[in-house]
């Protein structure tokens, strides 16, 4: 297949993401937004590794995956603990920055 | 891709069509060996009507579960209820296909190896396959829509997430002794078997014990059996994930389970215990033989392995929660990380002799397992982590504590 | 077709699939598994790709770890009851959409416009069909990104570090109030 194919799909995948963040307002459904996004981002670096015929734009996809699963525990740990405090996680309800 | 061999797309299907009907007449076998070997060691006899010594026990069984009527209670949430005992189910049967039984078998000039599939991740294929099982106990759980199941949903994800590390990392000190530098296929779990050799001292179990034991602990862990078995603590949460389910949907389950023993028991074998080898027994007779040789070398081994999970089973009892993530947090993830940093460590300065790296191994997790127990012993909270209320009343607890 | 394109249509349709289900499903555990359908697809594409190791690593990390972090945190919470109030207006639905649309497409002309770039496209008929292994990739981790990589380490450790005081803190909360 041809590069291009992997980069509309990569571009689709990215846009379906910021479409979720724009319409949803479940603070764990943005979150996972924010993750298809990221995977979007995989797919473009791993498919211009493939056709610049180096590793490179792999190691950059474990750095990403890294960074995720660190953004993930924290932020589903802030999810919680707003949760404990609100009881929602509507992220319109939740516009004040004192406790 | 363009030239798939004939030969090699037969002999695909049927290792496939005869694994996978090993897997299932072995978890028979397993089901009836469990509760015969529990009666064995309770001192009592376990099944024994049906058929010759009870073996027939099992295929009743699997005729009681078809017959029974298949329920799904008003108050499940329907789809995931009914793909939970699938989602547990294929994994189970996937992981199998990278494992390596046996040597290889040269029919009409052409060398078959016995694996289904020699990927070269093949350790990795693993860890992500049997990562999935989680799903099945977890979705199973949650569509119940009962407390207890979810209660047993709770407790497994957090128990498969923090066992799955040990597993993971216990895996690495065999992986930089297996590989050499340059080699593509380090991960193959055919490579790991082929470099152990025929004798039991060049075997990974001896080099890395530690790691062995901390790896087939997290295994008992992940498969989701006694002492482990927090999920479905019957005394506790019923039957935990799977009280809502019924008839064949109830012995998918119960079928996971038992193949995850089955193929978990054979990736110990092939990754420690090495693999089909046993003393150069597996090169005896020509090149039809000795692969089946080495076959059942590999069957006895695992067998053996299987037989430990039962007794396992009836030796130790349940952990409670807080010393199940206290044995996997404090104690064999520290000695995993430990037998990484030795093996690398004692590979550059011995120059790879595994002697060395053997006792090394054995020498830093009695030092980890000191320390994290004496660290543990001086931050102890003076009262018991669970209330006891008989012992506070008592007048001689009261003068213990005073 | 050959095989490639075929496997490449039927992965890439589920991802697409996947994700738009992702933003449509009203509970959140539905939407979790839509995405592990997703990150499954994606790994497939990393496979036909030739990213073996890449493709594993994205089954262990985000399927085997994150989502069921996901998970674990939608039924600790039990989120399906609060999940259905609060969308947004119809028509700010509607305009969010339009972007979208506006942004694929701005996507997809990037996407064309970089393979007609010179530079890229020479590079890319060099060298079609690369398999990279997993020694290739440690070989490249442990010299030439070998500060990243520490880096990396570093960030994983404040994210333990943070984790743990935001749970503690939680913790310590609750027994004041008590």
């Amino acid at each position: 297949m041809p590069l291009e194919s992997y980069l509309i799909l990569s571009a689709l995948l990215f846009t379906i993401g910021v479409v979720g963040v724009l319409i949803r307002r479940n603070a764990i459904i943005i979150f996972m937004c924010i993750e298809l996004m990221l995977n979007a981002a995989n797919l473009a670096f791993v498919a211009i590794s493939r056709s610049l015929g180096e590793a490179s734009g792999q190691v950059f996809v474990i750095f990403v995956m890294a960074v995720a699963a660190a953004e993930v525990a924290i932020g589903l740990a802030i999810i919680v603990s707003v949760f404990k405090h609100r009881q929602t996680i509507n992220v319109d309800e939740v516009n004040s920055l004192k406790g | 891709m363009e030239n798939f061999p004939l030969v090699l797309v037969l002999s695909s299907i049927i290792k496939i069509v005869i694994i996978v009907h090993l897997l299932i007449i072995g978890v028979m076998i397993m089901i009836w060996a469990e509760r015969r070997v529990s009666g064995w060691m309770q001192d009592r006899l376990g099944p024994n009507r049906v058929g010759p010594q009870g073996l027939l026990q099992p295929i009743a069984d699997g005729l009681k579960f078809m017959f029974k009527e298949d329920i799904i209670p008003d108050h499940v949430d329907k789809p995931l209820y009914v793909l939970a005992p699938a989602m547990l189910l294929v994994p189970a049967l996937i992981v199998v296909a990278v494992v390596p039984f046996g040597s290889s078998i040269t029919l009409f000039g052409n060398e078959i190896p016995l694996q289904i599939a020699d990927v070269n991740i093949g350790i990795l294929y693993i860890l992500a396959i049997t990562s999935l099982g989680v799903y099945g106990v977890v979705l199973g759980a949650w569509a119940s829509n009962n407390k207890y199941s979810l209660l047993g949903g709770l407790r497994s994800s957090a128990q498969m997430i923090s066992y799955e590390l040990t597993l993971g990392l216990a895996i690495i000190g065999v992986l930089m002794l297996t590989n050499t530098v340059g080699d593509n296929s380090a991960l193959s779990l055919r490579v790991i078997a082929e470099s152990q050799g025929s004798h039991l001292w060049h075997w990974n179990f001896l080099i890395h014990f530690p790691a062995f034991l901390a790896f087939t602990t997290a295994m008992f862990a992940e498969t989701n059996r006694l002492p482990f078995d927090l999920a479905e603590a019957e005394q506790e949460l019923v039957a935990g994930y799977h009280t809502e389910y019924s008839s064949m949907k109830f012995a998918m389950f119960f079928m996971a389970e038992y193949m995850n023993m089955i193929v978990g028991s054979a990736v110990v074998v092939t990754l420690f215990l090495g693999g089909w080898h046993f003393f150069g027994l597996e090169n005896v007779g020509g090149p039809v033989w000795s692969g089946l040789i080495s076959f059942g070398i590999f069957f006895v081994k695992t067998a053996i392995f299987l037989f430990v999970f039962i007794w396992v089973r009836w030796t130790l009892p349940r952990f409670r929660y807080d010393q199940l993530m206290n044995l996997g947090w404090k104690f064999l993830l520290p000695v995993a990380l430990s037998s990484i940093v030795v093996t690398g460590t004692l590979w550059i300065t011995t120059d790879g002799n595994r002697l060395w790296i053997g006792i090394g191994n054995m020498v830093s997790a009695f030092i980890v397992v000191s320390i994290v127990a004496g660290l543990l012993v001086m931050n102890k909270a003076p009262e018991p982590a669970i209330p006891d209320s008989d012992r506070q009343i008592t007048p001689s607890a009261l003068d213990a504590i005073e | 077709m050959n095989p490639e394109q075929i496997l490449f249509i039927l992965f890439g349709a589920v991802s697409l699939i996947g994700a738009i289900a992702v933003i449509s499903f009203r509970h959140p555990i539905y939407s979790a598994l839509s995405l592990i359908v997703t990150f499954f697809a994606q790994a497939g594409l990393f496979v036909l790709l030739g990213a073996h190791f890449v493709a594993a690593v994205q089954i262990i990390v985000y399927a085997g770890a994150i989502m069921v972090l996901f998970l674990f945190v939608i039924m600790l919470l039990n989120l399906g009851t609060l999940s259905a109030k609060g969308a947004i207006s119809g028509k700010l639905k509607g305009f969010a959409v339009i972007l979208g649309i506006l942004l694929a497409i701005e996507g997809v002309y990037i996407a064309v416009k970089a393979i007609n770039d010179p530079a890229v496209a020479s590079a890319e008929t060099a060298t079609e069909s690369v398999n990279t292994t997993t020694y290739t990739i440690g070989e490249l981790l442990f010299n030439e990104y070998l500060l990243p990589f520490e880096v990396t380490s570093l960030i994983l450790l404040a994210a333990l570090i943070g984790v743990i005081v935001l749970v503690k803190r939680e913790s310590q909360a609750e027994n004041e109030v008590q």
